[in-house]
């Protein structure tokens, strides 16, 4: 009796109705219009919500979601969207939808980003960066319904990356039934941290820090199979995650540590999925603020520092250098830019010459997180520190809180800062405009505080076609000017990893941005 | 005896008096204006508070004595006010963590007893002799131990080697289990979910390692307790007057050993309840229990100086009515304390 009462204390294993996913940190609300990082993105955007159209996790292709079909006009400025019938919003304690999803959702959820007059615009800061990094507010001039199931989405002028961008993670569709109820009940602001969607499972609690609990959409309109339960267990330590994904009590884990790759490939249990990440780490210098706005300077203090040592230091081998900010897995790669190559001896004459004396200090900002483009930044900052003693430069290295790094980055009060960008979507365009257009240093997210006319030029001309291969040819030249003026050094491209228990089924790695839940089940 | 009563409660009174003074006195001391610590709201939410017309006593031109006034009126009345990281009532959050921080002492001190109090006797009676030396030494390496390298330890034979032990939390979070009196046993025994049995289980899984690892020090020291009191007990002349008068070991030991052993190490085991609640909380930030410890240290990572005075506050003010309780119940019932010069903690 009592060695059966024992095995059946080390034996028992967790609710096979259940997933736990031991996530890094707490979303800092529930909607992704309003944050374009990972944690938040990876709590709400595949669970809560849908979008008009998808990327098919597997070919990365554009794939019908909410809208069934959608046809484009000969001049590429009108988009018509066939919605989709008989998809129902989570039924929450405060709230019962009386209808289906339908135009008016996608006008409501379009409009509170895109003009600042909606009633929701201001709600939660009024800051969109996504999709104001990409200046869609300007781009879409109009968006009209037709009737209850058809939408006409017009722009300002063309642009091929368009409808990519309404299949990204912040694209998402929000009730307008649910914020004419909270209107009325004067509770404006619980949009977003009380949220209703069409997504496969819906938000039942959740306790900063601790964790986030779902449960089954019982009327999800996708024949995805869900698990009762989904659970986020918040555990900002990495080898916690990583013990706690051995014992079972997390079916699956966020962002393995490079270091760590090799133990759980060790283990029976456990599966490690590999793909080829689309996003760079990089150095960015701040273009904005002398004497970084010196193309040579940026050249030299790049020179000074070994990029293959890094990658092996702070990498562990499990990501390419980088040469342009785009991966090669991209079409928009060049393999044959201009190269900087490590040699300090010429970096410190360069740097001599464009009058920089031997003590000038700089500051190099490290963010304190850990994310796949850059696992360990502050590690990073140390070494090159150490690089460009060598050549006779005083490094200062800052980091702060995440969000407090975040906000004063925006500001510009950086020389340099060590950081990356993780796409989005298969589109080249976002990775060459959120990270150096004119456009993005107002929405934050052009680190180096670079505006150049003659690059914003290139971009926007690669929209006006949709041919791959006349796209490509510009943004070869921007590729070289890039290699050129050298805004900021790519440094590398991670691989994107993701560890989980053998019990688990169907979970894929997402190239283009947060983990999905729908469709995974347990054995 | 009513003397005793009111010695104890005048006692308990002033050093609450004095914690009380000390935690208000923090509010001072941190970083920051004192009432955006105390209250954990920004002042701009105080003043819109009270632009509202919501009483909430905030009353800056007051002094120092009123202000202090209205603290603890507001102490007494559970308004402890909230987090400034989760923004969460501070009453509820501590009261829904130190009960899990009771609950672990609890039960690594009665499993403590019950290995510490027999094994005491059996190295007293075989005194310089081979299960002595084996227990004393046991006894030394447990006492000696860090319980955070222990509790590491534990964690790494039994859960990641071979993989019988969760190693976080006090229950799979999966399982739901309304939570009423923040005992985590008692309120799945009380709920009325489907499953019981399981949730049962799984929580006792996730009780045994940190329970362990508190419980294995504690077990120690009880033993040298018990070893060194049942030594002096049975050196004494009426054990030996008992031998002479033709009685066995055992029913010496039965009559007149253990209540006379036992009396003079009560209290010195009740001592040991702080000390094990420190050990707890220490073992809950490496178990990730959700009790006060872990609560507390999160606070102090995160700079939330509203939960640390606040949790401070209750932490001190438990310890002390629970030792000194334990202390005055000791002394109403041992028959050779019934004088009383002075209470000590």
């Amino acid at each position: 009796m009592t060695l059966h009462a024992c095995d059946a204390l080390i034996t028992s294993k967790t609710d096979p109705n259940g997933i736990v996913y031991c996530s890094e940190g707490s979303p800092s609300s529930f909607n992704p219009q309003l944050d374009t990082f990972g944690t938040t993105v990876d709590a709400s955007s595949h669970q809560l919500y849908d979008r008009l159209l998808d990327f098919d996790q597997t070919s990365g292709e554009i794939v019908p979601a909410l809208a069934t079909s959608w046809i484009i006009s000969p001049d590429g400025k009108t988009y018509t969207f066939q919605l989709r019938k008989k998809v129902a919003f989570h039924n929450i304690s405060t709230f019962t939808p009386s209808r289906y999803f339908n135009a008016d959702d996608v006008l409501f959820s379009f409009n509170r980003w895109r003009l600042s007059t909606h009633p929701y615009h201001q709600v939660s800061g009024g800051r969109y960066p996504y999709t104001d990094s990409l200046n869609l507010n300007k781009l879409i001039k109009s968006v009209k319904r037709l009737n209850g199931y058809r939408v006409e989405i017009t722009l300002q002028k063309r642009e091929s990356s368009f409808l990519a961008n309404l299949a990204t993670d912040f694209a998402i569709i929000l009730s307008a039934e649910y914020a004419k109820t909270l209107t009325a009940r004067n509770q404006k602001q619980l949009i977003d941290s009380v949220p209703v969607g069409t997504g496969p499972y819906k938000l039942s609690d959740f306790r900063q820090d601790q964790y986030i609990k779902y449960s089954k959409h019982p009327e999800y309109w996708r024949s995805d199979k869900l698990t009762d339960k989904l659970i986020f267990d918040i555990t900002p330590s990495s080898s916690l995650r990583l013990a706690k994904l051995i014992t079972g009590e997390c079916d699956a884990i966020a962002l393995p540590a490079h270091s760590e790759l090799e133990v759980v490939r060790q283990q029976d249990n456990l599966v490690l999925d590999e793909e080829p990440g689309q996003n760079v780490g990089f150095w960015a210098f701040n273009t904005s603020r002398p004497p970084f706005d010196n193309p040579a300077i940026r050249r030299a203090l790049s020179m000074a520092v070994d990029r293959n040592a890094l990658l092996e230091a702070i990498y562990f081998d499990s990501a390419i250098a980088a040469q342009n900010i785009v991966p090669p897995t991209s079409w928009a790669f060049q393999p044959d830019v201009k190269k900087v190559n490590f040699n300090p001896t010429a970096a410190k004459k360069m740097l001599r010459e464009n009058g920089i004396e031997d003590g000038f200090s700089m500051t190099v900002w490290a963010m304190p997180v850990k994310r796949s483009y850059n696992p360990n930044a502050m590690k990073m900052a140390e070494l090159i520190k150490g690089y460009l003693q060598d050549v006779g430069i005083q490094v200062n290295i800052i980091s702060y809180k995440w969000s407090i790094f975040r906000e004063k980055l925006s500001l510009g009060l950086h020389d340099s800062v060590l950081i990356g960008w993780s796409a989005d979507n298969g589109d080249p365009d976002n990775f060459y405009r959120p990270l150096l257009s004119c456009a993005a240093i107002e929405s934050g997210t052009n680190r180096a505080m670079w505006c150049f006319e003659k690059y914003d030029q290139i971009i926007n001309e690669a929209l006006d076609y949709s041919d791959t291969q006349e796209r490509a040819y510009f943004y070869g030249q921007a590729n070289e000017l890039l290699a050129e003026q050298l805004p900021l050094l790519p440094i590398a491209h991670a691989s994107k990893y993701q560890a989980h228990r053998k019990e688990l089924n169907g979970l894929l790695i997402n190239p283009y941005g947060g983990i999905r839940f729908g469709g995974v089940t347990k054995h | 005896m009513l003397n005793i009563l009111l010695r104890y409660t005048n006692l308990i009174i002033i050093t609450l008096f004095i914690l009380s003074l000390l935690s208000f006195a923090l509010a001072y001391l941190f970083p920051g204006d004192p009432i955006e610590i105390m209250t954990g709201l920004k002042l701009e939410e105080l003043q819109k508070l009270q632009n509202q017309s919501v009483n909430i006593g905030y009353d800056p031109e007051g002094g120092v004595l009123s202000q202090y006034g209205h603290y603890m009126s507001e102490l007494f009345s559970g308004n402890w006010g909230v987090s400034f990281n989760s923004g969460q009532p501070l009453y509820e959050e501590i009261m829904q963590s130190l009960p899990a921080s009771i609950e672990l002492s609890a039960y690594a001190l009665t499993i403590s007893l019950i290995l510490g109090l027999p094994l005491g006797f059996i190295a007293a009676l075989r005194h310089h002799k081979l299960p002595d030396y084996t227990l004393l030494s046991f006894s030394v390496v447990g006492y000696s131990i860090p319980v955070f390298w222990l509790a590491l330890i534990l964690i790494l034979v039994f859960s990641l080697h071979f993989g019988w032990l969760p190693l976080s939390g006090r229950l799979s979070l999966i399982f739901d289990v309304p939570n009423k009196t923040g005992f985590i046993l008692i309120d799945i025994l009380m709920s009325d979910i489907d499953n019981k049995h399981a949730v049962l289980l799984d929580a006792l899984r996730h009780l045994i390692l940190p329970t362990l690892s508190i419980a294995i020090v504690t077990t120690t020291l009880i033993l040298r307790i018990t070893r060194r009191s049942v030594i002096e007990t049975l050196n004494s002349e009426f054990i030996q007057a008992a031998y002479a008068r033709g009685l066995t070991t055992r029913q010496v030991l039965v009559r007149h050993g253990i209540r006379n052993a036992l009396i003079p190490i009560l209290p010195l085991l009740a001592m040991q309840f702080p000390t094990l609640l420190t050990n707890a909380m220490i073992v809950e930030t490496i178990f990730s229990w959700p009790g006060i410890g872990s609560w507390l240290i999160q606070a102090i990572y995160q700079q939330d100086y509203s939960a640390i005075q606040a949790g401070m506050l209750a932490v001190s003010v438990f310890v002390v009515l629970f030792t000194m309780s334990i202390d005055m119940l000791l002394r109403l019932t041992d028959p050779k304390r019934k004088k009383v010069e002075r209470g000590t903690i």
